[in-house]
């Protein structure tokens, strides 16, 4: 699941560079430009790859470990 | 008068708040600089994200989306809801486990226990500081400029008549940076803390009602999108429309019209009108009744009768006069065989002091005055006094050359994925990186920063977008060559009332100073603690004069920074993304502190200096920011710093010796 994460990390990078929608000037729902849509979509998809990522690619074993040397030293 | 009076009751309350946190202080400077480490995910969040998205969020993204249309929003707010998260993870979270467990406070600390060089600090230092002065200037520079705007007609004294009735700019940014002082120097880092974590919700909030009014006015969402969508259509895209390169075309010929009449009949005196023929060309005129609307008249009746016979040289002087423009000492010889074009035209430099004219030819200077009083008093339907900088607008709009649309480069909009790198190594982060309670705190900023980019500048880059197209009666609301700073504070004035007015721009100025806060806090905590405590030895000063030392440091920048904005004003936008760069190109070296083993110390030397001298050189060659369009090979500096830095670092290590083995095991510990 870790690399997953990772991995989704990469397709935001790469779903953000949205080329394909250069000279697009559709106004969806009638108001909204599609490439600020779509980039206001990459935001919400961010949001959400980090709370994966903060549940599955949290270094746990790091911060347990800086916690209990400091602890030890206090 | 009302929207001032909100303004000064939304600072005494912040000045309050500061005050009331001082009541918490400890006393220690390091209770004062670093809170005691007691800063939660909540305030952790608000505060980082006051600090990078302010000033230059609000005031910037609406002014570049104004300039550049909807790809604003893709250059740095989608990209930074990425990259900074990933910053997050990849450098906080390890530079937390160090600072945890070698005490740092500062990220000098930091490299030069990391470098093992203690000069690396005497290096850095400067940089840093001289970095963060550019983001400074934005905070300081903007609350001068919106407070100006939204207070103007609120005197009656002549004293203010230069300021349209207003506060002074200068006087309002000394007002601002004098607050934000002193709840700094009250609360430190908790009032700050605090005072962060309030304004920014203030911003959010008032942002969203900000948003709601400015679209209610313009007729709705769908009426403001669909007017951008008729009038300027290549604002909702990062290419040209043809619609827009057509209508720049019309308005060309119009204008060369224009300028080669003006110098037919004022500078070769080859062309003179009788007065029937004048009465004529007015007659006929259909256009705009605004500012040198006769010339204009006169200028179309004289080409469509033929009686504009210039030379090819003459036109080109022409169109340089009237575009105020300095003639060149030596006139370039193509100047006698080909019209040039507008961008060739753009390329002569402009003396952008030239609209002052507007305030001494009667043309215009006439119609100056109080903003209140009606500019005839017989008859009201006239509508009211021109402010000075109406009167410079219309000066710029109607005599200078219509503004050619331009798109966006495919490279510019991938390389502005390097700027948010910065967060990297803005100082005041990486100090919240070390010095952080718990790792878990960091959990909350890195997964709702993206989406709080997002609710703020969605709606700054609509209100931008749509005040290229919003209309004051016949006359666009925001005219060509505008200010792109003042666009937000000018939607927001003329669009609601002068009570929401006042609460709209406080949100904008808690925005502004959430940023200006942090960062004076930061460099003071670094002057103390990397130079002060470091070179003069810890025992030497008590704890007291130590914060003593940090506030007298704190007013030093302050004051060269106030004097920085008092020189000529920069686009905020591009201000912001400069120091954004200069972070980012040193980004490399945090990185392989942390991941690279190879780093030597010769090899982070060659990556700051590299990084330095490179954004020295680009920086100057943008005219010191002035240039807004400033890309290298097509591509945002930024990307050309970072590949350089990095390039300079590893070339460097690699050509001379590791640290040692002894020494490495402290950052690289094997895992068991």
């Amino acid at each position: 699941m870790r690399y997953m994460v990772w991995l989704l990390v990469v397709a935001l990078i790469i779903l953000r560079q949205d080329l394909w929608l250069w000279d697009n000037g559709t106004l969806v729902f009638g108001f909204m430009p599609i490439t600020l849509l779509w980039q206001g979509g990459i935001s919400i998809g961010a949001a959400c790859v980090w709370f994966l990522a903060t549940i599955f690619a949290w270094p746990t074993d790091l911060i347990e470990e800086v916690e209990k040397q400091s602890e030890g030293g206090e | 008068m009302v929207p001032l009076i909100v303004i000064c009751i939304y600072l005494a309350l912040l000045l309050g708040l500061g005050i009331f946190a001082s009541t918490l202080f400890r006393g220690s400077s390091k209770d004062y600089m670093l809170a005691s480490h007691s800063i939660g995910p909540f305030l952790l969040l608000m505060s980082l994200f006051g600090t990078t998205m302010t000033a230059f969020a609000l005031v910037g993204s609406t002014g570049e989306a104004y300039a550049e249309g909807v790809g604003v929003y893709g250059l740095l707010a989608s990209s930074s809801g990425i990259i900074h998260s990933l910053c997050f993870f990849v450098l906080g979270i390890k530079l937390w486990s160090l600072g945890k467990k070698y005490g740092y406070t500062t990220q000098i600390q930091y490299f030069r226990d990391r470098l093992q060089s203690d000069k690396i600090g005497i290096l850095m230092f400067p940089i840093l500081v001289g970095l963060v002065v550019p983001y400074l200037l934005i905070g300081v520079m903007s609350s001068g400029t919106v407070v100006s705007a939204v207070t103007q007609g609120a005197f009656r004294n002549e004293f203010f008549a230069t300021h349209d009735y207003g506060v002074p700019p200068a006087l309002g940014s000394l007002v601002i940076s004098i607050v934000v002082l002193v709840y700094v120097f009250f609360g430190g880092m908790r009032g700050t803390a605090w005072a962060n974590a309030f304004q920014t919700m203030v911003f959010m909030v008032l942002g969203i009602i900000t948003f709601w009014i400015i679209s209610s006015e313009l007729g709705g969402l769908q009426a403001a999108s669909q007017a951008v969508a008729e009038k300027h259509p290549s604002k909702l895209i990062r290419d040209v429309a043809q619609q827009d390169l057509d209508t720049y075309e019309s308005d060309l010929a119009k204008w060369r019209t224009l300028a080669e009449y003006n110098y037919a009949a004022n500078e070769a005196g080859t062309l003179k009108l009788t007065d029937e023929q004048k009465q004529e060309a007015v007659g006929a005129y259909k256009g705009p009744k605004i500012g040198n609307w006769k010339a204009r008249a006169e200028a179309t009746f004289a080409a469509k009768n033929n009686l504009l016979n210039l030379s090819t040289l003459d036109k080109n002087k022409a169109y340089v006069m009237q575009d105020d423009r300095f003639m060149p000492e030596e006139v370039p010889s193509s100047w006698s065989v080909a019209i040039l074009s507008g961008e060739e035209l753009n390329h002569v430099p402009r003396n952008e002091a030239a609209s002052e004219r507007a305030f001494t030819d009667e043309t215009y200077s006439k119609n100056i005055g109080h903003p209140d009083d009606d500019l005839d008093p017989n008859d009201p339907s006239k509508g009211k006094k021109w402010t000075r900088k109406r009167a410079e607008g219309v000066y710029k709009a109607t005599k200078w050359s219509p503004e050619k649309p331009h798109g966006m480069h495919y490279l510019e909009f991938i390389s502005y994925m390097f700027v948010p790198l910065s967060v990297g190594m803005f100082p005041h982060l990486f100090q919240h990186w070390l010095t952080a309670k718990s790792a878990s705190s960091f959990k909350l900023p890195v997964v709702l920063h993206p989406l709080f980019i997002a609710i703020v500048w969605i709606p700054c880059v609509l209100v931008g977008v749509w005040a290229t197209s919003a209309m004051n009666g016949p006359a666009p609301m925001i005219p060509p060559h505008f200010n792109q700073n003042a666009v937000l504070s000018k939607m927001v004035s003329d669009m609601s009332t002068p009570l929401l007015s006042g609460l709209l721009i406080a949100g904008v100025l808690a925005a502004i100073m959430s940023s200006l806060d942090s960062q004076f806090l930061c460099i003071g905590t670094m002057f103390t603690e990397d130079i002060v405590v470091h070179y003069g030895g810890k025992d030497r000063f008590t704890d007291k004069q130590v914060v003593i030392i940090a506030r007298c440091f704190i007013i030093a920048i302050v004051a060269v920074t106030y004097g920085l904005s008092l020189l000529e004003p920069r686009s905020v936008f591009s201000l912001g993304v400069w120091t954004f760069a200069g972070f980012s190109s040193m980004f490399p070296l945090v990185f392989a502190s942390l991941y690279w083993k190879r780093l030597t110390k010769p090899g982070a030397y060659a990556c700051v200096i590299s990084a330095f001298a490179m954004w020295c050189y680009f920086f100057y060659d943008s005219d010191f920011a002035g240039n807004t369009q400033y890309t290298v090979l097509h591509m945002n500096p930024a990307a050309t710093m970072v590949i350089g830095s990095a390039i300079a670092m590893v070339v460097v290590s690699l050509v001379t010796r590791p640290p040692s083995e002894e020494h490495l095991k402290r950052f690289f510990p094997e895992k068991s």
